[in-house]
């Protein structure tokens, strides 16, 4: 067991640095510490110039093969790479679906067609990706999903019709990947397909979701007879929950410790307001703040523990009790922030609803707990395949 | 990084999983119990006689085994999981102990008796109230050749079936570090009965006891206390991990055969959830008392500061107290009306969570600790 980085690694942590202290400065200085969850709206113009900036200095997809334009990057130097971007105040990466999702989906089940296709528009950050999985029927139970995908002989494409839900950065982006119903009589898992569909097009229209925030990150995505191309279907059509899980996979790791890094920033936050308001004399939020300090910590050692276990891809104990574990701290974190402001947590910047860092942390954080699983989910999940209890039983309507 | 046990420590956990499930049953445990001393006195001889791990942490020019503290949580992890009735817990911080004054020929004798077996335990505290140098209540006073020691000392962990005791006493405002036999002159050691009876503690009467100075290993020994006592949370937190672990595997194994309404209820939602948060906690004390043990394995090596160290041992103490507690509540919980009878386990396991959370400090006094180490530090771009 060994809980310090490698020399090696310590030197490739000094050049990511380096790279990042030089180039995030100039035209890109405002957009230091923006874009995270719950601000993804803002700056978008900048945010997709610094993604060409990253791409032009080898920074986009580190961990992809050199074959497609990236460094092989170890499970250590990713970590790292992610800890020092969250460290320098790096910006919400608008490159992040493609590249941690689209991306590793492909190289695992996308045909050297899709490959040539769309790696290098994500490895050199002008091609940007949206996921289309939730439908407003079909949330935690995604495998309801009714969106469907007929081949149409006459055109010799795919035409997609139905409505996907919680989509953030759609009107930016230039492609999808969709999960819809290939077999109409099916209703389950069975008979699904993942589809590479462009964006701009007739058949798509976006329609932005307003939050309790006041702001909208996310949208509504219709698609009216949507075309996609006879060879944009990644595997074959009955393939797309294997495929749909495998990406799911890939969404846990590497990035989790950059993740962290932001959570270290608002506690940090929440300490000096503390320091500076006496709450840090009130033996209450003192437990509190403690009680963040160590949770956090914890999450940190949970997450060393889920990289450094096996290679084999399954998902270990560390690994299942993880979203779970962060999103639960998260929230209980904004309700500290909000008790540590006092009654200054009521007052706003300005007109019209103008939330300063922390409200708006308290308000999106109520979101941590319901997507990508809601804690009653991961609870079933863990329960059934870490524990081994049983299974939930169907329903019939 | 490599934030996971190797293999050589993988093979450790097995061989004590397999040893333990054979030799500190649930029948041997409350055997033990019944029993005067309160120990498991074959169990002992086996797992220092053919086991060495009270040899674990001691260094190998002192006849040990020259491992460090992540093997040590390894072990004792899994006499948490059975409540083994042997005092492996004791030996250990006595032998974290002794290193801290290695270089004196006593206590390399002293070690080398550790490793062969040999009961010591370090006596430190009366815990009135509080645990360590401010709980101190014997006072040591040098005339002439030697040394008089006087006061009390309790909880002392397998203190009426120690060979050897070590004493820390009052020196002026600090405290030094004395070697006692239990038969000395003016020192009676009592058997203190306990609310986990897996668990013996003595109290210690010291009435002007004469010391020779040969056996005073320390006179300066407050801030080594410090250290020795955050390195024994660490191997606390081992025990409390295997305490949580257990009673989350009997109560998942009980609610899977306990049928109502038709079902068995690990079926029940309501009983998969409580069942989930458990392991959350179980899974994150342990990755806390990972992360303990390799700083304690870094303070051994110089590596690592004080406030490091006494940062993962509050932080592992607050989490693995409260998992423990939980899981071992919650456990009861579960098993419905059995959970309180005496035939089952898991109220054991209770028990012992309740003991190991007050032990050295409860949860919300280490949160403190660390609330002091966020809050009140002079920021130096403040002053």
């Amino acid at each position: 067991m060994q809980l310090r980085f490698t020399e090696a690694d310590e030197h490739f942590r000094a050049q990511v640095a380096d790279w990042l202290s030089d180039n995030l400065s100039g035209e890109f200085s405002a957009i230091r510490h923006r874009g995270g969850p719950g601000d993804e709206h803002v700056y978008l113009t900048e945010r997709k110039a610094w993604e060409q900036r990253l791409a032009d200095g080898g920074w986009t997809c580190i961990g992809w093969p050199e074959a497609w334009g990236g460094r092989d990057a170890t499970i250590e130097q990713q970590v790292i790479f992610n800890e020092e971007y969250a460290r320098a105040g790096g910006p919400g990466r608008v490159g992040h679906i493609g590249e941690t999702l689209t991306g590793p989906t492909l190289l695992a089940f996308g045909s050297e067609v899709q490959k040539e296709r769309y790696l290098p528009g994500i490895r050199n950050g002008k091609e940007l990706w949206c996921q289309g999985y939730s439908e407003p029927g079909a949330g935690s139970d995604l495998a309801a999903v009714r969106t469907r995908a007929a081949f149409h002989e006459a055109s010799g494409q795919w035409q997609i019709t139905g409505q996907k839900v919680w989509t953030s950065l759609a009107h930016e982006s230039d492609y999808v990947f969709v999960l819809a119903r290939t077999d109409p009589a099916e209703t389950t898992h069975r008979g699904l397909g993942f589809f590479l569909v462009p964006m701009a097009q007739p058949g798509v229209t976006i329609r932005p979701i307003k939050q309790l925030t006041g702001t909208a990150e996310f949208n509504e995505v219709f698609f009216d007879g949507a075309l996609c191309a006879a060879d944009d279907i990644v595997g074959e059509p009955g393939d797309g929950w294997k495929v749909a899980m495998g990406l799911l996979g890939f969404e846990r790791g590497v990035s989790t410790l950059g993740q962290q890094m932001l959570f270290q920033t608002e506690l940090d936050e929440i300490v000096r307001i503390a320091k500076a308001n006496g709450s840090a004399r009130d033996p209450a939020l003192r437990q509190r703040i403690a009680e963040a300090h160590i949770g956090l910590r914890t999450l940190r050692y949970n997450s060393l523990r889920m990289l450094s276990g096996g290679d084999d891809g399954s998902l270990s104990r560390e690994a299942m009790i993880y979203k779970l574990c962060w999103s639960s701290w998260h929230r209980n974190l904004g309700k500290l922030a909000m008790d540590v402001l006092g009654p200054d947590a009521e007052l706003l910047d300005g007109e019209p609803y103008a939330l300063n860092r922390l409200q708006s942390l308290f308000l999106f954080t109520r979101a941590d707990t319901i997507y990508g699983g809601t804690n009653q989910i991961q609870r079933n999940i863990i329960a059934e395949r870490a524990l081994g209890m049983p299974r939930e039983p169907r329903g019939q309507i | 990084m490599k934030f996971s046990f190797t293999d050589e420590q993988l093979m450790l956990r097995e061989s004590a999983e397999g040893f333990l499930s054979e030799y500190a049953t649930s029948a041997a445990v409350r055997q033990a119990m019944a029993s005067p001393s309160g120990t498991d006195e074959a169990l002992w001889q086996r797992l220092a006689g053919e086991m060495y791990w009270p040899a674990i942490v001691v260094p190998e020019d002192c006849g040990g085994l020259g491992l460090g503290m992540v093997e040590a949580i390894i072990v004792l992890e899994q006499l948490g999981r059975r409540l083994a009735p042997a005092p492996l817990l004791a030996c250990t911080q006595s032998v974290l102990a002794l290193r801290t004054v290695a270089e004196n020929p006593g206590a390399r004798a002293l070690l080398s008796q550790l490793a062969q077996g040999q009961i010591i335990s370090l006596a430190h505290t009366a815990a009135r109230p509080h645990w360590g140098l401010e709980g101190m209540a014997v006072s040591a006073v040098q005339q002439g050749q030697h040394w008089r020691l006087a006061g009390e000392a309790r909880f002392v962990p397998a203190g009426d079936n120690a060979g050897t005791l070590l004493v820390a006493a009052r020196i002026g405002s600090g405290c030094g570090l004395f070697k006692l036999s239990p038969g000395e002159s003016g020192l009676t050691v009592t058997k203190s009965p306990t609310l986990d009876q897996t668990r013996p503690m003595a109290t210690l009467q010291l009435s002007g006891v004469e010391i020779s100075e040969a056996d005073c290993l320390s006179e300066c020994w407050s801030s080594q206390l410090d250290t020795v006592l955050n390195l024994t949370r660490v191997l606390v937190g081992a025990e409390q991990v295997g305490c949580a672990q257990a009673s989350l595997d009997q109560s998942v194994a009980y609610v899977g055969e306990r049928v109502q309404f038709g079902r068995t209820i690990a079926s029940y939602q309501a009983i998969k959830h409580k069942a989930a948060d458990m392991m959350l906690k179980v899974e994150s004390a342990r990755s806390l008392l990972c992360y303990a043990a390799c700083v304690g394995d870094e303070w051994l090596q110089g590596s690592a500061s004080a406030q490091e160290l006494t940062e993962a041992a509050a932080m592992l103490a607050s989490s693995a107290g409260d998992a423990a507690f939980f899981c071992a509540g919650t456990g009861i919980q579960l098993h419905g009306g059995v959970g309180i009878t005496e035939e089952y386990d898991i109220q054991l396991f209770f028990k012992r969570a309740r003991a190991m959370e007050s032990y050295l400090g409860r949860p919300d006094e280490h949160r403190e600790v660390i609330a002091g180490l966020l809050l009140d530090k002079v920021d130096s771009d403040a002053a």
